[in-house]
């Protein structure tokens, strides 16, 4: 055994393993104890129950569109449109997230604002940007190249299986060129976030000072139990 | 035409961790030294475990027990060393309520060596990051982004070098292309560099000026981008360079049960290694070194 060994001994070995950390595993009782105080601000401050999820929502639950996704982006179109139409007098069209931007699922259970942090840690605002129809188009072709739930609301998109399209309607109707068209994202994409580069040709944009945080907060206080459904606004056919 | 493979291994069960080298045990100590390679990325600012109703992370990861971990395999090895390839912030309330003060005052504690940076160490501006370097007690490496022009400038330094039991360790930074995927605002003067042409120098120089036996990048580049074959991936980044004999990567949050081996220019072996994100798991490599002052860093004798 040693005399191979022996051998052997100017070479290397590497070896790999990766290990899962999980309750099998005693936590570090100082570590602990220094988080601790921590970690009670922070539940205090987040820990009360705002909704219900019946289910567990995750954004890998889907293909073109998931209930994560969706939820999202028709709450903040629900939350921001009326701020928008006080604003502006115009109504927002349609929602355009992005797929990267959900962080974490909702757990089935109670909702509360650690929810809405989970699933948006992120700082970023909602802004109304105004478009032409010939630049929706932009946007549509970013959604038919990225294959990717990014959430959408107020567009409706359908494929073929070689992700042409077949269908691109807004608020039911067809995109007219000229037609100006009130889109919501939120501030990292309006500046090219996640390649969105089509938002350069905006006309205008309106800064509404809400956080996509505090639209999903307000909106969980405002319903009782959530029911997200995966529809048919982004699909692809046969 | 790409050429990997992936290593299969007689002992990847947690008994490796507990018993300590129990492979090795017919390797008396004085004639083998062990470098042993401890690796987290995209922690997000995850510090409590995932409770029971979280899904597939259910009941896992926990800074408190990632203590516990580290601190017996330091006690089975005194000659590890413990890495972080980015993406420390965001993720919990804890970085909204804290701006990462908590994340790098635990790391302290675990004793982190090496760290790079990640997109989203910039999510509350550079000025953010700059704000919690008092609370870091360990080493922020990138080469490629250059950050002359911020107040990042002294606390980033292109490579670090440790040495271990008389082994030479390089570890060398790599960040992802800002433009896009953070806005201005926050990286503001912060340059990219190509990852490439500048790991090619780095690794070049660790290995032959600096005679480091094992030369690691830490990068943030990710995994792999197979819909976007131009982008620089942690696999293109492989093949395309010589002289690195381990990638520790983040960014794709990708859940490797194993490292991956890929043949670099010279067709030699690097190991890619990325253990997912959110602290679920720890990553951990072990190079073995004879006793001889033939301290090959990688090659033949890799056991699968």
């Amino acid at each position: 055994m040693l005399s191979s060994c022996q051998k052997k001994e100017h070479l290397v070995k590497v070896e790999g393993v990766r290990i899962e950390i999980n309750d099998a595993t005693q936590g570090n009782p100082d570590i602990e104890a220094y988080i601790k105080p921590y970690k009670a601000h922070v539940k205090k401050t987040l820990d009360s129950t705002l909704a219900y999820a019946p289910e567990a929502y995750s954004k890998s639950d889907g293909i073109l569109n998931t209930a994560i996704g969706n939820l999202m982006a028709d709450l903040i179109l629900e939350q921001a449109n009326p701020f928008f139409v006080s604003k502006t007098k115009n109504e927002i069209d349609m929602v355009l997230l992005n797929s990267g931007g959900i962080r974490a699922s909702i757990p089935k259970g109670n909702i509360t604002a650690r929810t809405a942090y989970q699933v948006m840690p992120f700082e970023n605002s909602i802004i109304v940007v105004e478009m032409k129809g010939v630049h929706i188009r932009k946007l549509i072709t970013y959604l038919q190249e990225s294959r990717k739930a990014h959430p959408i609301s107020g567009l409706q998109l359908i494929v073929d299986k070689d992700f042409n399209i077949v269908k691109a309607l807004i608020n039911n109707m067809e995109i007219k060129d000229e037609e100006i068209y009130f889109v919501a994202t939120n501030d990292y994409l309006y500046h090219g976030g996640d390649e969105m580069y089509f938002f350069e040709h905006a006309k205008k944009a309106h800064k509404l000072n809400y956080k996509i945080r505090n639209a999903m907060i307000d909106y969980f206080k405002k319903v009782d139990t959530i029911a997200p459904k995966i529809d048919d606004r982004f699909l692809q056919t046969n | 035409m790409k050429r990997r493979e992936f290593v299969k291994h007689t002992a990847v069960t947690a008994g490796l961790l507990t018993i300590g080298g129990a492979s090795l045990s017919s390797f008396s100590a004085s004639k083998t030294k062990k470098i042993t390679i401890l690796h987290t990325n995209d922690v997000h600012s995850h510090i409590d475990p995932f409770g029971p109703d979280d899904g597939r992370n259910s009941n896992k990861g926990g800074v408190a027990r990632r203590a516990t971990i580290i601190e017996s395999i330091r006690k089975e090895n005194p000659n590890t060393l413990l890495l972080d390839a980015g993406d420390i912030f965001q993720g919990t309330p804890y970085f909204n309520f804290y701006g990462g003060e908590l994340e790098f005052k635990l790391m302290s504690m675990l004793k982190y060596d090496v760290v790079t940076i990640g997109n989203h160490d910039f999510d509350n501006g550079i000025e953010g990051l700059h704000a919690q370097m008092p609370y870091a007690k360990f080493n922020f490496v990138s080469a490629n982004y250059d950050f002359t022009n911020t107040v990042m400038d002294t606390f980033v330094k292109p490579y670090k070098i440790i040495v271990k039991d008389t082994i030479k360790i390089g570890i060398f930074g790599l960040g992802i292309e800002l433009e896009g995927l953070v806005m201005k605002d926050l990286y503001k003067e912060t340059k990219y560099l190509n990852p490439i042409e500048i790991a090619q120098d780095m690794s070049a120089r660790l290995k032959n000026e600096e005679k480091c036996d094992l030369v690691i990048c830490l990068s943030h580049l990710g995994y792999d981008y197979k819909n976007e074959p131009s982008k620089v991936s942690d696999l293109s980044l492989a093949e395309a360079t010589d002289n690195i004999d381990l990638i520790i990567g983040g960014h794709t949050h990708t859940f490797l049960k194993e490292p991956t081996v890929v043949k670099n220019r010279k067709d030699k072996n690097v190991l890619v290694n990325q253990v997912g994100c959110y602290g679920l798991y720890l990553g951990r490599i072990d190079f073995h070194f004879d006793s001889e002052k033939n301290k090959t860093s990688y090659g033949s004798a890799m056991v699968v």
